[in-house]
This record gives structure tokens, C-alpha cells and sequence, in this order.
């Protein structure tokens, strides 16, 4: 299998931890995987990308442009900075709740996220989603990194098989933390197969 | 076992895999998570620390690889200018068991000050260097590099690049690790005292060596030719190191069309092997991130061996000098060298709406802004500077805040303050310093100040942690990398030990008696401290939320105007907060003029 799949967003949404159960996961399949993280300064409320790179004949620790079969984002505007990323006959899982940096609230431009989620629908495969909608249920949108990866699983584009997963994230998360993870993976994994019959 | 771990893992691991016996860094983006892989991973007799900052690492290195131990040092490119001192020495003197320096450069540079080239150091220090272009090779070549240290008996540079440290892979490595016997330090003045005859004996030494060691390089594994032979080079080669080399092959693929070199050991310059693999050779693109370091060797190269080559690169402004490459950049720059069409064709994004810029921000909750802001509201329409320093702290940058006029290098702040308050004396001056900073190198400036009498006030942000890099303990902490309990060093009792004689400590969230503290110092003359203390928010459980009584914003943006908290935004006319962000730390709430927000305690 080669599978680019790229995760972004803004620093301290929780894509690193999605990528690694990403990663960790396709290389339980038996799969080589290399992947990169962005570390440093950026975490600090900047655009942070995850790049998770299956199979043998990725080079680069980055997917490069027109590459990338699915690109988890966590915020709208982040998917259409990565958008030159997908391959032109790949998906993006898009949150459509913006993320305003303070500068915004300083002296506005103007940004909106339905402009962007707009924007990727005319542009690629796109599945919106609303993070505050779905997380709702769990009383806060700290478990929204794993509803993606359900929403990813779900779709059929992450190839890798959700017992994996499951397997993987119990290695990953605190045994306390476990069931609500469970669960919130298994609400993102029910939009992700409702999207594929669309 | 198979482990699938970051680039700094897999450094951590292959020096573990060479029996490395003490391990001894100072954080810093990309390098710090070698010293704590280190540490996850290593048997008994391991010593591993965080040193004070890298001369104190590098040091204490020696000192182990003098007793025959092998040792590792871990470093950003930046803290090789701190060791730089016993680094050059070293090098004169040598060593006995394997020392391993790790100095991770920052193309881009992402998180760093400069974008300056460690290979340039290890031609500066005569010391061989190692540059990976993956994971997998780092750990391959930091064993080879303990190799060489203790065959050659000297120091050896690790210098993997950003993408390598944080590019992530699958490692085997054995089941458990145990550190090489050593005999002990064997005294013999002649060799571990450094005086002027001995090294003047050792640089010609040096030299002979370097000499025998660019021949030995020409042979190594991962100095490499593939592509066409010699017949069917179509006159023209592609060179590339580090991660160059990866984003290289990227477009190339596993059986390159073009003939393709890669240089993993720029210093000594393999030039033997290099004369060989430019044969049928006529034109060659030079493709590596900072300095144009390989590219200089093949000019001294073409020149010495008098082949008649065309040399693209940085030189002739082929490609650029500075910024991170990518597998886009190079991609392009081999198209228009060799005609080929690599690279694949995007979704085109010129039709994008305007993208939100989102620089670095200070958390939502991180008493840093609160510091800032007493400082700010103290100082409010008086003459003064404010020197800020290295770590999250340099956030203090960001309007609104706006807090930052200096940035230069680790403890600059304090330093630069002195010369501010001794070149206008109507200025208030203030130094800005966290505390990992402080210990690193901030104390002797302040020694400086008292003796030198500066004017000025020191504004220690004392949030128990080294944040920036990823929360590693300091000596204030009360930890180390050991996992023991340790005696804290108490930056208040430093100080007054120095002679500081106004030393308090506030907490910088309870504003108005911050803001008062501030004023105090401020007028007093001479050398005065204050220590913001209060927890980094990422590593305390938040005490509460706050939120925005409707009904009672007036809708004026003060709290959004003054403190950039990421958590506050303006919607319909009113403040509202982000409860998946807010900390309740509860500045907003000290700085309304309505009374409108308020908190929740937490249960």
C-alpha cells in the first residue's frame, strides 16, 4: 500500500496525537511508515502540519505537492493552506468551525470559515464537518481529534482497518480516558461510512 | 526490537546501541528530544543530564570521554556557539573514549535565531562531521561516528537538520543496551593539559589526520553514486547531502535517470571520492540547505584537479542561500538543469481566499502575558526599554502586548539592558529572563550589572519549567533527567547572594499588586529583581473557566485590546471566551472596566 495522508491545523488541537495513532497503526498492518510532526514554536497557536507517508517508496519525511489522498483538517483555513498537498483525486475531512487567531479579534480581515469550507467544496472532495456539532454530545471538543480519525476511518480512504485503530489508541490513552475515546471514535467512524454512500 | 520513533529517537537509540555511558545536552529546538530518549532507554550505569546550557554539557562530556567513556553531547546548532570554547580546545586535545557532538541545525530557520551551518564548525574545529538525510541513517551514523571518535581520537559533529530530528521512522535495535567498559582517567598531564607547544604539536597532527580521514571518507557506505555510469552520464550530475538528498531521490525515485551524488561527510571533504564520481561529468547542480559548504569543496576540488566543470548552486544563484528546500524547490532546480519533468501537478490554490496569518502566541492562561501587562500598565508613558531573551517569553513580541524591543541570544537581555541604562540615563531599563534562561546564562550578567552599577530592573518569569522546548526541568525545579528529587536552586537566594538587594516575588496574575511591585522597582536605583512566579498553564490543571456576563459587556475591546489572549473574541457587538481554551487564569476579569466577566471555580 502507499498512502500520503496529511493532518493540520492549528497548534494544540490534538493532531499530533492522531497522526501517531495513524501511523503506529498502518506500520501494526505491516506497512513501512515514515511521518513528521511540527514541533517548536509553531505549536504555540500557529499552523502545524502532520505528514504520515505509508509505504515503500516515500522519500521525503514530507508529502509533497499534488500527493496527499486525504488531508485531515482540523480548522477550514488549514485545509485550504495545505490544499496544493492533495492529490487532485483526493478527499479532505475539513472541520468547518474557524479557529480566529488574536490578531483577528485585533483588527479583522474579514475571515470566515464558510468562505473557506465554500472554497474546498468547489475545489476537491470535500466532507465538512462541524466540530462543535459532533463533539457536543461529549460536553467539549477535547475529543475531536478522535472523532476525525473515526471520520477518517470511516471514509475507506484511511486503508487501515479500525480494529487497528482501536488497538492502537488503547496503547496511546490513558485507561481513565479509554471509554470516552472509544465512544468518540465510534461517532466519527458512523459520518465517515454515512459519507461514503453519498 | 522495532521502534518507531522520531529522528532525535533514533540518535537516542543508535548512541545507546554504541554503548554510549553519559549523555549530557541543553534543550533546543530540534535536539531536545535526544536526551530524553536517552534517558527512556538507558540501562544502569547510564548517566544522563540536562546541563546548565551547553558549555557545561560539553564539558562534562569530556571529562567522560577522557576516562575512556563514550559520551554524547546534544545541542541546537545555536548552543555549539555556547560550547564553542571547550569544542575548539577539544579538538586540540583529543579524547580517548568516543564523543559524539549532536548540533542540530534549523533551516527555514523555524525555530531558531540564524540559520548557520555546523558543518562550517566542524571544518572550523578540524573535527569530522556526519550528515544524515533520514532517521534510519542517523542512527546507523551516529555508531559510525563513535567509531571514528575513538579510533581517530577526537571529537565527531552529528548534524542532522530539523526534518531528519522530527521526521519519524521504524528503528530496529537490540533488546537492551549496556554501556562500553572504561578503563578510567589515566593521569598524564603531557596529553590532557592544554598548553601552546602541545597544541602546536597537535595541529600538525591534526592536520595529517584530516588528511588520512577525507581518504578513509571516500570509501564510506553512505557516500554515494548511483544513476547512470560513466558512459551514459549525459555530461551532468546532481549533488546533494542531508535531507537534500531525500527531497533529492523524492523526485529522481529509487533509480535516478540522472546521475546522482550524495555527500554524507563534508568534513574532511571525501575528495578522492568525489574525482571519481564526477567522471564523464561536465556540469553539476549543487543542491544543499544553509551554506554553500559542498559546493565550495567541489570548486576547491575542480580547481586542484584541474576538471573542466560548471558548478550551479548557491554561488551562482541557481538556488537560494537561505530558507528550508523542499522536494518542490529541488524538483524545479532539477528540471531546469537536466530536462527531465519530476514533480506532479497540483490542485492549483491561486484562486484561495485571503488565509488568516497565525504568528506564535503566548497560551491562553500563560501568566507570561500577565508579567508583561503589570510591566506595560507600570510603565505606562515613562522612557524605557524592554530587553527580552530566548523562550516562550520572546511571544511577548506579539501585539498586543507588544512588550519585546531587544531579542539577540540566550541571556542577552540582562546584558543588554546594562548598556542601554549606561548609554541614556533618563531610560528605564528592564531585562525580561525566564528562568531555565537564567541559569543558562543569565547569572553572570547580572554579576556584571551589580559591578558595573547599572540601572536597571530584572524581571525573572519563573514559570518552573524550560516551556518553549517542551517542559524539560531546570535546576530551579527541584528535578532532573536522572528522575531524582533534587535540592531546588532558589533563584531569589542566587540573587541576594549576588548582592541584589531588592529581590521580590509576585504573582504575576494578581495584577494590581504586580503592577505596584513594578513601580517600586522602577524607581529604586541600582541593580533590582522581581520573580513572576506562577506555574506554565500547559503543565497546571486549570483553576476554573471564565466567562462574559452578556448583559454586562459594554462591548468596549479592552480585554481584546490590551491582552491578546487567544481565548477572548469579539462577536455581536460583545466579548465572549472560548471555554475550550480559557485557563481562568482571570486577567481579563482584572482588567474589565465593566465588571462583565467572571469565573467558575472548577470542582
Amino acid at each position: 500500500m502507499n498512502k500520503d495522508i496529511m493532518i493540520c491545523g492549528v497548534g494544540g488541537q490534538g493532531t499530533v496525537l492522531a497522526s501517531k495513532i495513524i501511523a503506529s497503526a498502518a506500520m501494526a498492518e505491516g506497512n513501512p511508515v515514515h511521518s513528521a510532526e511540527t514541533i517548536g514554536m509553531a505549536q504555540r497557536g500557529g499552523s502545524v502540519t502532520s505528514h504520515v507517508r505509508i509505504g515503500q517508496d516515500a522519500f521525503s519525511p514530507l508529502i509533497p505537492y499534488g500527493h496527499a489522498d486525504l488531508i485531515l483538517s482540523f480548522e477550514p483555513a488549514e485545509a485550504v493552506r495545505n490544499l496544493k498537498y492533495l492529490h487532485p483525486e483526493g478527499m479532505v475531512i475539513v472541520n468547518t468551525t474557524a479557529m480566529k487567531p488574536v490578531n483577528e479579534s485585533l483588527k479583522p480581515s474579514g475571515y470566515e470559515g464558510e468562505t473557506m469550507t465554500a472554497y474546498l467544496k468547489e475545489k476537491c472532495c470535500c466532507l465538512p464537518v462541524n466540530a462543535e456539532e459532533v463533539s457536543a454530545p461529549f460536553g467539549s471538543t477535547k475529543f475531536f481529534n478522535i472523532i476525525m480519525l473515526g471520520i477518517a476511518a470511516g471514509s475507506g480512504r484511511l486503508g487501515i482497518g479500525a480494529e487497528t485503530i482501536a488497538r492502537e489508541m488503547e496503547k496511546r490513552i490513558p485507561e481513565r480516558f479509554l471509554e470516552a475515546n472509544r465512544k468518540a471514535f465510534e461517532t466519527g467512524y458512523r459520518i465517515g461510512q454515512e459519507s461514503q454512500s453519498i | 526490537m522495532k521502534q518507531y520513533v522520531m529522528g532525535n529517537g533514533a540518535i537516542a537509540l543508535g548512541a545507546l546501541a554504541a554503548g554510549v555511558g553519559l549523555a549530557a545536552g541543553y534543550p533546543g529546538t530540534p535536539s531536545s528530544e535526544i536526551i530524553e530518549n536517552i534517558a527512556r532507554n538507558a540501562g544502569e550505569g547510564v548517566h544522563v543530564e540536562w546541563s546548565v546550557n551547553e558549555k557545561a554539557a560539553m564539558e562534562v562530556a569530556a571529562a567522560a570521554a577522557y576516562s575512556g567513556v563514550r559520551a554524547i553531547v546534544t545541542m541546537k546548532q545555536m548552543g555549539l556557539n555556547v560550547a564553542a570554547d571547550p569544542m575548539m580546545c577539544l579538538a586540540y586535545v583529543g579524547v580517548k573514549g568516543g564523543l559524539v557532538v549532536v548540533s542540530a541545525d534549523d533551516p527555514g530557520p523555524i525555530s531558531s535565531q540564524t540559520e548557520q551551518d555546523s558543518r562550517r564548525f566542524a571544518d572550523f574545529a578540524r573535527v569530522p562531521v556526519f550528515d544524515p538525510s533520514s532517521p534510519e541513517e542517523a542512527y546507523q551514523m551516529v555508531q559510525d561516528a563513535f567509531e571514528m571518535s575513538e579510533r581517530y581520537g577526537t571529537p565527531v559533529i552529528l548534524r542532522p537538520t530539523t526534518r531528519v530530528n522530527h521526521g519519524y521512522a521504524a528503528i530496529e535495535t537490540p533488546e537492551s543496551f549496556h554501556p562500553k567498559a572504561a578503563e578510567g582517567f589515566i593521569r598524564d598531564p603531557r596529553k590532557w593539559v592544554i598548553f601552546p607547544r602541545a597544541s602546536y604539536l597537535n595541529h600538525g597532527r591534526i592536520e595529517s589526520r584530516n588528511t588520512e580521514l577525507a581518504g578513509v571518507l571516500s570509501g564510506y557506505r553512505y557516500n554515494t553514486v548511483e544513476g547512470p555510469g560513466n558512459a551514459e552520464t549525459g555530461g551532468k550530475a546532481i549533488v546533494a547531502s542531508g535531507i537534500s538528498y531525500a527531497y533529492a531521490k523524492e523526485c529522481l525515485g529509487a533509480k535516478p535517470p540522472v546521475r546522482l551524488i550524495r555527500i554524507a561527510t563534508a568534513f574532511p571533504f571525501p575528495e578522492e571520492f568525489m574525482v571519481k564520481a564526477l567522471e564523464g561529468v561536465q556540469e553539476v547542480l549543487v543542491t544543499e540547505e544553509l551554506s554553500p559548504y559542498i559546493e565550495e569543496q567541489i570548486w576547491k576540488t575542480a580547481g586542484r584537479h584541474g576538471l573542466s566543470l560548471k558548478i550551479h548552486g548557491k554561488l551562482d544563484g541557481t538556488m537560494p542561500h537561505n530558507g528550508e528546500y523542499s522536494t518542490e524547490l529541488i524538483s524545479a532546480a532539477v528540471n531546469a538543469f537536466t530536462g527531465l519533468q519530476t514533480g506532479s501537478s497540483p490542485i492549483s490554490t491561486d484562486d484561495a481566499p485571503a488565509l488568516p496569518v497565525r504568528p506564535p502566541v503566548l497560551c491562553a492562561g500563560c501568566p507570561h502575558r500577565a508579567s508583561f501587562y503589570a510591566v506595560k500598565r507600570a510603565m505606562q508613558g515613562q522612557k524605557a526599554v524592554f530587553c527580552g531573551d530566548i523562550g516562550c517569553y520572546t511571544l511577548g513580541n506579539a501585539q498586543p502586548l507588544d512588550m519585546v524591543d531587544t531579542c539577540l541570544c540566550m541571556g542577552a537581555g540582562i546584558t543588554m539592558a546594562q548598556g542601554f541604562a549606561h548609554t541614556d540615563p533618563d531610560i528605564k531599563a528592564f531585562a525580561f529572563v525566564g528562568d531555565s534562561t537564567f541559569f543558562a546564562s543569565g547569572m553572570t550578567g547580572v554579576v556584571n550589572a551589580l559591578y558595573n552599577e547599572a540601572d536597571m530592573v530584572l524581571c525573572i518569569l519563573d514559570n518552573a519549567t524550560t516551556a518553549m522546548t517542551g517542559h524539560q526541568p531546570h535546576p530551579g525545579t527541584g528535578r532532573n533527567m536522572a528522575g531524582h528529587i533534587v535540592d531546588k536552586v532558589d533563584i531569589g537566594a542566587v540573587l541576594r547572594g549576588m548582592g541584589v538587594k531588592t529581590v521580590e516575588t509576585i504573582n504575576p496574575l494578581e495584577l494590581d499588586k504586580a503592577t505596584e511591585a513594578v513601580r517600586r522597582a522602577a524607581q529604586e536605583k541600582g541593580v533590582k529583581a522581581i520573580i513572576f512566579r506562577s506555574p506554565c498553564v500547559a503543565l497546571s490543571k486549570p483553576t476554573g473557566k471564565h466567562a462574559v456576563d452578556a448583559k454586562k459587556c459594554i462591548g468596549c475591546r479592552k480585554c481584546i485590546r490590551e491582552i491578546g489572549c487567544p481565548a477572548l473574541l469579539y462577536e455581536q457587538g460583545k466579548a465572549r471566551i472560548d471555554r475550550n481554551l480559557c485557563a481562568g487564569c482571570g486577567l481579563c476579569a482584572q482588567i474589565c472596566p465593566a465588571g462583565a466577566i467572571g469565573g467558575e471555580k472548577s470542582e
